[in-house]
């Protein structure tokens, strides 16, 4: 169980800019928590401080009952925080078998590497030894990244946009991959989307908006609501 | 035969721990050869008028690997090689050469290996060098290797140089000639730490019609050392040429990159690329997302660039 206590983040001192402003809300075990919201609302924000990446300017965050506020991003890790980047970062000479064996912890039967790549698309017996360098294209990274979550055993995962870049025929496998085996690999996930289908795989959705919780609840009730709520905040539209 | 140093050194740059069961070799220890081996289709000689071997392998022959390891374990010694290895037309072969130095002394301890290599035609070569240097004194490692590739046509070279830990002080010196449809690749890799020197220079002049080379240089340098790469491909014929060096720096070091490019003929097709730069920290933060701490993820990082 994951829960933020008025979390607050904000950039340039005193008089700056509030990025993440009192978030509170929790994600019992077992949950499936989308988060959508406008660009630059915040989403991707409050996920780097979750996993530690970044330090809240105010606020709590607990996992399990353990205040971890002041935890590393290595020691969220190892007490079992995953979070796989909206844009994972390439390199030179590492191959995606070695990343997957990190992930994972321990050196990994190929098999298993290779169910893990075909869980996302990917043929893995030509992935396995590639490195992943400029020579893979930014879907092709971006699904390795997703793998890598799902080689590992965690409390909660976070995936920040994971359908981002990836075309429309993976992308139907991918939700698969969500349904089943990360709901069997994660206690909870979190996923940060703004795609319909990865929606309706939720349990609750909570919307971002300005760095604000906007809403939060079950999914029939919030999903419905969805687009009056975000279009609502644009003058532009209707003809205003 | 080796005492405990010495097979750590051999099993450092050539994998091995004592003498090859099979294959040509030639084990050169503190400046003398103290074992050497001749197979059916590899002989290596003494040369009479200089300290050095000549390695000759036999045309349209598949030779085993060829061992030619050195290693300095005496305080002092200053060595200097010349070997020069004639492969005949249309053989193969794979040569595992490399030096390893131990010095627990205060005076330096330096090899020079001179090498010429004459690649027959359509002959195919893999060259393998590997430097390292260990010991407690303080007394400088110091390497500074010569090579010289002259290709015939249609001939094939693959040389692979690592330097990772322990040398002092290196300055490596190649040149190569490529004849018609000739192909050379050269893989370059170097970590330098400490206060240690490393400088490359490389001269591969690219001679005959449809000659191809790609330069790989890929290094990192640590703590105050500084490293020099100054690879030049020049095109004299329709040919092309890729020169790339990569470098990772890290707290005080210094690199200088300067890839040069020379066409002397219109179809000379040759490209440059370099680049230096710190560790990225988004990829450090994401080994870290993996319960890594930020020391292991530096190492996983460099250990992958440099593999």
């Amino acid at each position: 169980m994951l829960e933020l206590r008025n979390v607050s983040f904000s950039v340039g001192g005193k008089d700056g800019l509030d990025i993440i402003d009192d978030v509170s809300l929790t994600i019992n075990d077992g949950e499936f928590l989308v988060v959508t919201g406008p660009n630059g609302g915040g989403k991707s924000t409050l996920a780097r401080l979750i996993m530690g990446i970044e330090q809240p300017t105010g606020g709590q965050i607990l996992l399990n009952g353990q205040d971890i506020t002041a935890l590393s991003v290595t020691e969220r890790a190892k007490i079992g925080v995953g979070y796989a980047f909206q844009q994972p970062p390439r390199f030179k000479g590492l191959t995606v078998r070695r990343l997957l064996e990190l992930a994972a912890g321990s050196t990994l039967p190929e098999d298993e590497c290779c169910s893990y790549l075909t869980n996302v698309g990917l043929c893995s017996k030509d992935y396995l030894n590639r490195e992943i360098d400029a020579s893979l294209s930014g879907g092709e990274v971006k699904r390795i990244e997703i793998a890598s979550l799902m080689a590992r055993e965690l409390k909660l995962a976070i995936f920040d946009e994971p359908e981002a870049g990836i075309d429309l025929w993976s992308f139907a496998m991918l939700v698969d991959t969500f349904k089943t085996l990360s709901r069997r690999r994660h206690d909870s996930v979190i996923i940060i989307s703004h795609q319909e289908r990865i929606m309706q795989l939720a349990d609750n959705i909570a919307v971002i908006a300005n760095g604000k919780l906007k809403s939060l609840g079950p999914k029939d009730e919030i999903f419905p609501n969805l687009m009056k709520e975000l279009s609502a905040d644009c003058g532009f539209r209707g003809g205003k | 035969m080796f005492d405990y140093i010495e097979k750590n050194l051999l099993s450092a740059i050539a994998d091995m721990s004592g003498i090859p069961e099979t294959g040509a070799f030639n084990i050169r220890k503190n400046g003398g050869g103290v074992a050497r081996s001749s197979t059916e289709t590899v002989t290596i000689e003494p040369k009479t008028d200089k300290q050095g071997i000549d390695i000759k392998v036999k045309p349209f022959s598949k030779a085993d690997n060829v061992h030619i390891p050195v290693i300095v374990t005496e305080s002092g010694v200053s060595d200097r090689v010349y070997n020069d290895f004639y492969i005949g037309e249309g053989a193969e072969v794979r040569i595992v050469a490399g030096c390893g130095i131990h010095n627990d002394g205060n005076c330096d301890s330096r090899h020079e290996g001179i090498h010429r290599f004459f690649i027959g035609k359509n002959a195919k070569v893999t060259y393998v060098e590997k430097h390292y240097g260990d010991g407690e004194g303080t007394g400088a490692r110091v390497l500074n290797p010569v090579t010289e590739v002259y290709m015939e046509e249609g001939a094939e070279c693959e040389m692979e140089t690592v330097q990772i830990k322990g040398v002092d002080s290196t300055a490596r010196t190649s040149t190569a000639h490529l004849g018609k449809n000739a192909k050379l690749i050269i893989t370059e890799r170097l970590m330098t730490h400490g206060a240690q020197y490393a400088r490359s220079d490389m001269v591969i002049e690219l001679d005959g019609e449809d000659a191809s080379a790609q330069i790989i240089s890929r290094s990192v340098a640590k703590d105050t050392s500084e490293q020099i790469f100054y690879p030049r491909a020049v095109g004299n014929n329709r040919c092309r040429a890729h020169v790339q060096c990569d470098s990772i720096i890290m707290d005080s070091a210094k690199i200088r990159s300067i890839p040069e490019i020379a066409a002397n003929h219109p179809d000379a097709q040759i490209v440059h690329e370099a680049a230096i730069g710190k560790i990225n920290s988004d990829q450090l933060t994401k080994l870290c997302t993996l319960g890594l701490t930020p020391d292991e993820a530096e190492g996983v990082i460099i250990e992958g660039f440099l593999n």
